[in-house]
């Protein structure tokens, strides 16, 4: 083997769109992967976890692991990765956040099953059978499969995580920049996040129309009403979160007339994001009469899957309280 | 070993201006009251950022009693309302995550009414020492949780 730096990518609780990304690179992959030998890839290249474990320590100078921990093989793989990399880059919101997946902290482990594989309404299955650990064949070694937990964890509440890359998914041009820095040492502080260290409105073109003081007297959902494609999204009611957000996404969504939900996650500043939207969105509410706040906040259907869309597992309070013997 | 009667936990925040002077004031008269509380001095409940309940929750209190000026006696004008604002929404944040109502709660307490201070203060403890401890799953615990498996 060249002695080109090694990198991984690996997939955990995601949707893919992470691996698409690296996918965007377009032909700026190839010079890519002209710099760097890529080790293990599940998802375009054939390596498996044999091949992993039979690398020295500390072979693969960085691993990307995108999507967030939720069975016993994903934190495994977290720990073995870990391991093997000099760098381990938490790569997209679900990592670095906990992400969409992160929402399931709403629930447990027996609600998720118990909607997935027996009451939802395209579900048959009269022998109620739900996914097991595992299973005795005749005449064979047990089959085993990973086990799902409670709590959907971030990666750097699993593993020590050296830099975060942010979006769901980042950005083609987040990607390149992290692994550019990367090649060259530029590397800042560990545990930094590498994308800008500023609000989203510092680079969403509508900024200046965005008013000195904001006042909302009713929210609205985009489908509700005609969006002006130049006005400040908050000032026409929509709940966009571009101002307790980290920017570096080049503002996509609000330049798509969508207004932003948050996926670059808080700037560094700040500890917990959802609190902070939360404190955003409250403070602007133009009444002052407890009932009349009490019915515009109301027009803000789902409280936590808007304001912690992706960041619930990395919450100072990370799930929904269980009830049961984890709590007595 | 004989179990230990549950002392609710609960952290207070109060503003300067107000709040905190009724505390003041029940502590020269000699009132008593529920020594649950660690009282945390804020310039103004508009200070209170949701983050801070949050923290306060996560890291083992039982309840959180925010106390401000009543609308139209903010010292800052309208730091009250904003906090108005936000307690509504953060309600519901709290509701969402199981955490119960009586857990979390805002009075306004002007500087001259030390009374209202004590018997907010008692009631809020009994209704918390009623519920139990909070006991939300830490980091940790929830690293047993994935460990016992």
């Amino acid at each position: 083997m060249s002695d080109k730096p090694k990198v991984a990518f690996y997939w955990c609780a995601a949707c893919g769109g992470c691996e698409e990304t690296v996918v965007d690179l377009e032909e700026k992959i190839l010079d890519v992967a002209a710099a760097v030998d890529i080790v293990f890839w599940p998802v375009a290249l054939d390596f498996k976890r044999k091949d992993v474990e039979a690398l020295p320590d500390g072979a693969i100078t960085a691993t990307f692991l995108n999507g967030a921990i939720r069975t016993n093989e994903q934190e495994e793989m977290a720990h073995l990765l870990r391991r093997k990399s000099q760098l381990l880059i938490a790569f997209g919101a679900c990592s670095q956040l906990g992400g969409i997946p992160g929402l399931a902290n709403l629930w447990d482990r027996r609600a998720l099953l118990a909607t997935a594989y027996l009451e939802a309404p395209s579900v048959v299955n009269p022998a109620g059978t739900t996914p097991q650990a595992s299973h005795a064949h005749s005449g064979s070694e047990s089959v085993t499969l990973p086990v799902l937990f409670d709590t959907v964890k971030t990666l750097a509440q699993t593993v020590a995580v050296d830099y975060f890359v942010p979006g769901c998914p980042p950005t083609p041009k987040i990607l390149l920049d992290a692994v550019q820095k990367l090649l060259n040492g530029n590397l800042p502080e560990k545990g930094a996040v590498l994308a800008p260290d500023t609000a989203l409105c510092e680079e969403c073109p509508r900024k200046d129309t965005r008013p000195e003081k904001l006042a909302v007297k009713e929210w609205k959902r985009p489908h509700e009403i005609l969006i002006d494609p130049d006005q400040c999204l908050l000032t026409q009611g929509l709940l966009c979160l571009g101002s307790a957000t980290r920017g570096g996404c080049e503002a996509q969504c609000t330049k798509g007339n969508m207004p932003c939900s948050g996926c670059f996650g808080p700037t560094s500043r700040v500890r917990d994001f959802g609190a902070k939207a939360l404190s955003a969105l409250a403070s602007i509410i133009d009444a002052d009469d407890e009932a009349e706040i009490g019915k515009i906040l109301a027009q803000i259907p789902d409280p936590v899957g808007t304001l912690y869309r992706y960041s619930l597992a990395a919450s100072p309070l990370r799930r929904k309280k269980l009830e049961g013997p984890q709590n007595a | 070993m004989p179990e230990e009667k549950f002392e609710p936990k609960i952290v207070a925040f109060f503003c300067n201006w107000c709040t905190y002077m009724a505390a003041d004031s029940a502590g020269i008269s000699r009132m008593k009251y529920a020594p649950n509380a660690r009282v945390v001095r804020l310039m103004c409940s508009g200070r209170l950022d949701p983050q801070f309940v949050l923290e306060a929750f996560a890291k083992g209190a039982d309840g959180v009693l925010i106390g401000g000026c009543h609308p139209g006696d903010c010292h800052y004008q309208e730091g009250n309302y904003k906090t108005l604002r936000r307690v509504n929404l953060l309600k519901r944040v709290l509701r969402e995550m199981g955490i119960e109502e009586d857990r979390f709660r805002l009075e306004w307490i002007s500087a001259a009414e030390a009374d209202r201070l004590r018997t907010t203060m008692n009631d809020m403890v009994e209704k918390v020492r009623a519920l139990g401890p909070l006991r939300l799953a830490t980091a940790e615990a929830v690293g047993e949780e994935v460990a016992v498996r």
